[in-house]
C-alpha cells in the first residue's frame, strides 16, 4: 500500500529527510514542501542523497521552489515539480500520508 | 575603534521562508545600523539560503523580503560575510547570490560588492574578533 511522505525541513538543518528515506518502501512516493524544497537544489548534499534512493518517487512544490529562488536551472534531475492541485492528486492518490515533522 | 562604538556581527543560520528568524534579523539589523554601530553580518549553515537570488513568494501569499537585503548599502551595512563551505554543501555558489552593494565613501562614492565569501576558518575568527553576537 503506497504511502505519500510529506517532508517540511531542511534536510541541513535537520534530521526528517534522512529518517523518511530510511523509512519509505518501494512504490512511495515522498513530496518536499516548504524549506525539504532544499533538498532539490542540484549539486547539494541533499540531492545526491535523492539520487542514491531507488523505487521512490519524488516530487516538489512549485510555490515553494519559486519563493526560494530555486528555478528550474537549480533542481536536481529526477524530481517531479507539482502545484498544490499536484499536491492534492498525491495524497488522493496515495492510500495514506506520513509527515516527517 | 572610537569610544562607544561596539563591534556587532549578526550571525544567520536559518533558510528565510520556514521561520520568522530571517525576517526578525533584518529588523534588528536595521534598528542596530540606526545607532551608529559597527555591523557586520554572517551568513553559514542554512542562512546561506537567505541570500539566494529570485525569490518569487506571489504564490505562498508571504512577503519578499529579498528588496531589504538590497537595502542594507543604504544603511552603511556593507560588511557581509558568507561560509563558503556551507554554500558548497548545499550545491550553491557565489553566482547563486543576490548583488548586495554600497557606495565606498572613501572612494568617491564607487559602488562596491558587500558581499565576502569566506572559509569556515575565517568565520571562526571574524566571531571571534566581533565584541557583541546576536544570533538568528
Amino acid at each position: 500500500m503506497a504511502m505519500l511522505h510529506i517532508v517540511n525541513k531542511s534536510p541541513y538543518e535537520k534530521g526528517a529527510l534522512e529518517s523518511c528515506l530510511n523509512h519509505a518502501l518501494e512504490g512511495d512516493t515522498v513530496i518536499l514542501i516548504e524549506d525539504g524544497v532544499y533538498a532539490c537544489v542540484k549539486g547539494g548534499r541533499a540531492a545526491n542523497a535523492l539520487a542514491s534512493v531507488k523505487g521512490i518517487r519524488f516530487a516538489a512544490l512549485s510555490a515553494d521552489l519559486k519563493a526560494r529562488g530555486i528555478g528550474e536551472d537549480k533542481m536536481t534531475e529526477g524530481v517531479d515539480v507539482v502545484d498544490y492541485g499536484g499536491f492534492v492528486d498525491l495524497v488522493t492518490s496515495c492510500d495514506k500520508t506520513e509527515s516527517w515533522l | 575603534m572610537s569610544e562607544g562604538i561596539k563591534k556587532f556581527l549578526y550571525v544567520n543560520r536559518k533558510a528565510p521562508h520556514g521561520t520568522i528568524y530571517a525576517l526578525e534579523a533584518l529588523e534588528v539589523v536595521l534598528i542596530g545600523a540606526a545607532f551608529e554601530q559597527d555591523v557586520s553580518l554572517a551568513f553559514l549553515d542554512d542562512g546561506v539560503f537567505q541570500l539566494v537570488k529570485g525569490w518569487d513568494t506571489k504564490e505562498l501569499g508571504s512577503k519578499n523580503f529579498a528588496p531589504t537585503y538590497m537595502a542594507l548599502g543604504d544603511y552603511d551595512v556593507s560588511k557581509i560575510y558568507v561560509e563558503k563551505e556551507s554554500l558548497e554543501e548545499r550545491g550553491l555558489s557565489e553566482d547563486d547570490l543576490m548583488e548586495l552593494t554600497y557606495e565606498d565613501e572613501d572612494d568617491d562614492w564607487a559602488e562596491k560588492s558587500s558581499i565576502h565569501i569566506v572559509s569556515r576558518e575565517e568565520m571562526a575568527r571574524l566571531m571571534a574578533a566581533n565584541d557583541v553576537i546576536l544570533s538568528f
